[in-house]
């Protein structure tokens, strides 16, 4: 007699309890920080304001980083290893460069080339699966079993792989990176096209002569490429991520260039020296984190389930 | 009204949350062994007036009124009495049989698991009440259906499965809410039949939520017409459907096909039903009603008694002459 | 009478399922539709009616037989811009809350069916005009679709259809997902349609009392097969299959003295496995002998034809 179960009496019970008990997604304290999605304008939601706000200010200190940084980020200033400081708030590396200008200088590196590295891969991804949707037949067997092929390898693996293959350098990261990613965009685009090609207001255009390019650009095209961007925003976090992790091991932009992975790296052979790896740990996290609740909030917006309220 | 109905709702009024009135004042009554029906349009409050007897409402609505059933006062119910009140008292079979039946579990288990929770019967007692029910319901082959799984059956029988579901712990009472909509004739015919025969051999009550005016004639002794959420009419099935007392009454079967072949139209009732929260300060039905005066728009029509055995909500009703 | 606006010949259409190998869900249904006439089609979920639907109109291709509409071969729309001279055969679908695209104009979407390269004045004034025919506003153009009832959707939905001037309309139950006061608003709307304009209709419904209502011929599909077209009064005055009969005795009425509808035996079969001779077999009442063979769908008089051995053996229906 304790909890009911789905099996429990006449189907009114299981839904009387569906109804009075709330998945833990929509539990009160987690809706209230991020607003109730749906029925909100997203500047309502108090965690999609931030992380907002995180990322408008990284994109401003990106811009306006000779005017921010106290110090060149190449040259050496001071004694190596200094820990954080009034003259540098977070302290110097091996070289005694100064790490915060470093930092700053860093998001011109990291947060365009992620946006470059999500811009390519949904470019190639989404002109992939469109074609693979609509065509169907051959085309699509062809063209989902060279995503098979891709999605056979762990991600990071493969980017190490191919960038190592390539050389190091900053471009062939991100072409690396372009390689490993566009077929998650390539799926998601496909099974939309799949679902909506089964969709009568396609036939009905179709019916009255709409040719099959038409069809394609205003039919298909709008009413797929929802989910794959908000995959691209979720995406952008990992770009930062993975584009780190390849400087890490030295596959990344060349040093002296301060990508935060790079930073990160010189400062793992001695985590006594904790502030070298920490300010730039904090910088990818706090980006990968802000595009994350950001994609988070615009899928609830695009997501049909959550969207039905608003209309009714 | 009577002392000795099996439920009774007096001026039951329901409130969502967000304060949006969607039953105002529905006074309703079923008898032992009756089967009662609910007809309406969707948006007239006729499946939430079920789901108000079942507790079943959105978290945070407003329930005023009365409502009794077997004497017990629904409306002060716990947790504890809504789950003796749902399966014992009260069950319900939906329009989708898909909604009620688990996918993945056999049938039999979904028969005779709470059977043996509410009942308390035994593995072997549970069985054999379950195949008792199947055969009731006319699943041909029990036993074997007993290891089958939902995806298994047709709609029809899968109505059928949800129905032996519902009656398994003996309500006193089934709320149907249009469970043959999505059925067609042929099978729709099976279930009516079913319940008929249900209500003759156990005496079972049936409330039928249903917007097919020929299905209330065929299978219910008397019919409440609801209307953005009020009882617009009730009476006895036949002479409500006969002499309809109520314009609105009137306009739905003027909509619904009914002639003779080849008379080439309908008679739609114009406008749009009511939004819920959005009604007109009078009667609900006046902006579209042929036969609206000035004081249908001030305050909403009271119930009025035509007869003995009649209600209408419509001050013009007693010189209504309206051909259905 | 001249030949049909729509013609459908021994069309069969076949789908292919892992699980139960192909199957047939028309299989071969000869039905036409004369200019001005309204031909009713009915049957159960699972009969083949929609299949037949989409096949006739260019949906999908047929496994075999032939659909013509004005006289030529419709073409299933593939690759290639369907033909002007088939865009005169549209059709008008189930669901209005899916066969409008949600995130264009109503407006465009109507003009999706104008001819190209019409100056942007003349276009807006004949989305107006169509608006007008289905009793929708002008302003309507502007708007999205989920800014409208289902009733009004669908309004929509014939308007665009409207656009294409076809001669020739398959509504593949085009009122089932609307409230009772909007499906005679629709249904009136159609058939005023189709007869001021002179078209021909196939409406597909499962509910038969509306199609008697409007119908000037019925067919009755049983398992992927017509058992039976007539008139539509003598259909229901004097059905000669056993189905057809089932079907008419299935609806509740209201009556002075109700009585529950007749409940006929058994279920629908799996098409996938069909039952050999007559389909209707092992369901009818008056199965005989001669049912084990498949009966042919002959003529019996005026319009009318039937597919049973008890009317077409000369034996008393």
């Amino acid at each position: 007699m304790s909890e009911p179960t789905m099996t429990e009496p006449p189907t009114a019970v299981d839904l009387a309890d569906r109804r009075v008990r709330k998945p833990l997604a929509r539990r009160s304290w987690l809706r209230r920080l991020r607003g109730t999605s749906a029925g909100h304008p997203l500047w309502r939601q108090p965690l999609t304001v931030v992380s907002v706000t995180i990322l408008v200010a990284w994109l401003l200190i990106a811009a306006l980083a000779p005017l921010i940084a106290p110090y060149d980020p190449l040259a050496q200033h001071a004694a190596t290893y200094l820990p954080p400081s009034g003259a540098h708030p977070f302290g110097t590396d091996e070289l005694g460069r100064d790490i915060l200008s470093r930092l700053v200088y860093g998001a011109r590196l990291s947060i365009p080339l992620a946006l470059v590295i999500v811009a390519l891969a949904l470019a190639v991804g989404g002109v992939l699966g469109l074609v693979a949707g609509y065509l169907g037949r051959f085309v699509d067997e062809a063209l989902m079993r060279l995503t098979d092929l891709v999605f056979a390898f762990p991600q990071i693996i493969l980017a190490m792989a191919v960038s190592a293959a390539f050389g190091p350098s900053t471009r062939n990261a991100v072409l690396a990176l372009v390689i490993v990613s566009w077929p998650v965009y390539a799926r998601v685009i496909r099974s939309a096209v799949l679902t909506v090609r089964g969709e009568d207001y396609l036939h009905a255009a179709r019916l009255l002569g709409v040719g099959p390019i038409r069809a394609l650009r205003r039919d298909v095209v709008p009413n797929s490429v929802g989910p794959a961007v908000v995959l691209a925003t979720l995406e952008l976090g990992n770009a930062v991520l993975m584009l780190a992790a390849l400087s890490f091991l030295g596959l990344g932009p060349r040093p002296p260039a301060p990508e935060w992975g790079a930073m990160i790296a010189l400062g793992s052979h001695d985590l006594s020296k904790w502030w070298v790896s920490v300010f730039p740990g904090l910088a990818i996290l706090t980006v990968v984190l802000a595009f994350n609740i950001l994609g988070d909030a615009l899928r609830d917006r695009i997501d049909p389930r959550y969207a039905k309220g608003r209309e009714t | 009204m009577s002392g000795s109905a099996l439920l009774s709702l007096d001026r039951l009024a329901v409130t969502l949350p967000g304060g949006v009135p969607v039953i105002h004042d529905a006074t309703l009554h079923v008898e032992p062994g009756e089967i009662v029906g609910i007809a309406g349009e969707s948006g007239s409050g006729k499946s939430l007036t079920a789901a108000a007897l079942l507790n079943l409402l959105p978290a945070g609505s407003r329930v005023t009124g009365g409502a009794t059933f077997a004497g017990e006062d629904l409306l002060g119910l716990d947790r504890a009495g809504w789950r003796r009140i749902r399966g014992a008292g009260i069950s319900m079979v939906f329009q989708d049989p898909t909604a009620a039946l688990h996918p993945m579990l056999p049938i039999g288990r979904q028969l005779t698991e709470h059977m043996r929770r509410h009942l308390g019967l035994s593995r072997s007692d549970a069985r054999a009440r379950a195949v008792e029910l199947l055969d009731q319901v006319r699943i041909p082959d029990p036993q074997r259906t007993l290891r089958s799984y939902p995806h298994q059956f047709s709609g029809g029988m899968r109505q059928r499965v949800a129905i032996a579901i519902a009656l398994a712990c003996r309500p006193k009472l089934l709320i149907a809410d249009e469970p043959t909509t999505a059925l067609d004739v042929t099978v729709q015919a099976g279930i009516l039949a079913l319940l008929s025969r249900l209500r003759d051999e156990t005496g079972l009550s049936v409330l039928f939520i249903t917007h097919d005016l020929g299905v209330l004639s065929a299978l219910t002794s008397r019919t409440y017409v609801f209307y953005a959420g009020r009882v617009m009419e009730t009476g006895p099935t036949g002479a409500l459907l006969s002499t309809p007392r109520h314009p609105y009454t009137a306009a739905l079967l003027g909509a619904r096909p009914h002639g003779a072949a080849g008379v080439g139209s309908l008679r739609p009732i114009p406008g749009s039903p009511v939004v819920p929260g959005q009604a007109p300060p009078g009667c609900p039905f006046a902006p579209r009603c042929d036969f609206a005066t000035a004081d249908c728009t001030s305050a909403p029509p009271e119930p009025a008694p035509i007869g003995t055995d009649r209600l209408s909500a419509c001050p013009v009703a007693p010189e209504l002459e309206v051909t259905p | 009478m001249t030949a049909p606006l729509l013609d459908i010949d021994e069309l069969a259409v076949e789908y292919r399922s892992r699980a139960r190998g192909a199957v047939r869900a028309v299989a071969g249904v000869s039905l036409s539709v004369a200019a001005g006439e309204i031909v009713g089609l009915v049957g159960e979920s699972g009969c083949g009616k929609s299949s037949l639907a989409r096949a006739a109109v260019g949906l999908t291709a047929p496994h075999a037989g032939t659909v013509r509409f004005d006289g030529r071969p419709v073409t299933p729309v593939r690759w290639a811009k369907r033909p002007a001279a088939e865009v005169g055969l549209q059709m008008v679908f189930q669901n209005p809350y899916a066969s409008l695209n949600p995130r264009r104009r109503i407006g465009d979407q109507i003009a999706d069916g104008l001819p190209a390269g019409l100056p942007r004045e003349q276009v807006r004034g004949r989305v107006a005009e169509l608006l007008d025919r289905v009793g929708m506003g002008a302003d309507t153009a502007a708007k999205y679709p989920h800014q409208f009832s289902g009733g009004q959707r669908q309004r929509l939905a014939i308007a665009r259809a409207l656009a294409g001037e076809p001669s020739m309309i398959i509504a593949d139950e085009p009122v089932t997902a609307l409230d009772a006061s909007s499906q005679a608003q629709v249904v009136n709307l159609l058939v005023r349609l189709v007869r001021e304009l002179g078209m021909g209709m196939l409406f597909i419904s499962h509910d038969l009392a509306l199609v008697r209502q409007i119908a000037d011929r019925t067919a009755v599909m049983y398992l992927g097969k017509v058992v039976e077209v007539a008139p539509t009064a003598r259909l229901w005055s004097a059905p000669s299959h056993p189905y057809t009969r089932a079907l008419i005795d299935a609806v509740p009425t209201i009556a002075a003295r109700p009585e529950l509808p007749a409940v006929l035996a058994g279920e629908v079969p799996d098409p996938a496995n069909a039952p050999s001779g007559c389909r209707f077999r092992p369901r009818c009442p008056a199965a005989f002998e001669s049912c084990v063979d498949e009966p042919a769908l002959l003529p019996i008089g005026d319009r009318a034809s039937v597919a049973c051995w008890l009317t077409t053996n000369g034996a008393t229906a």
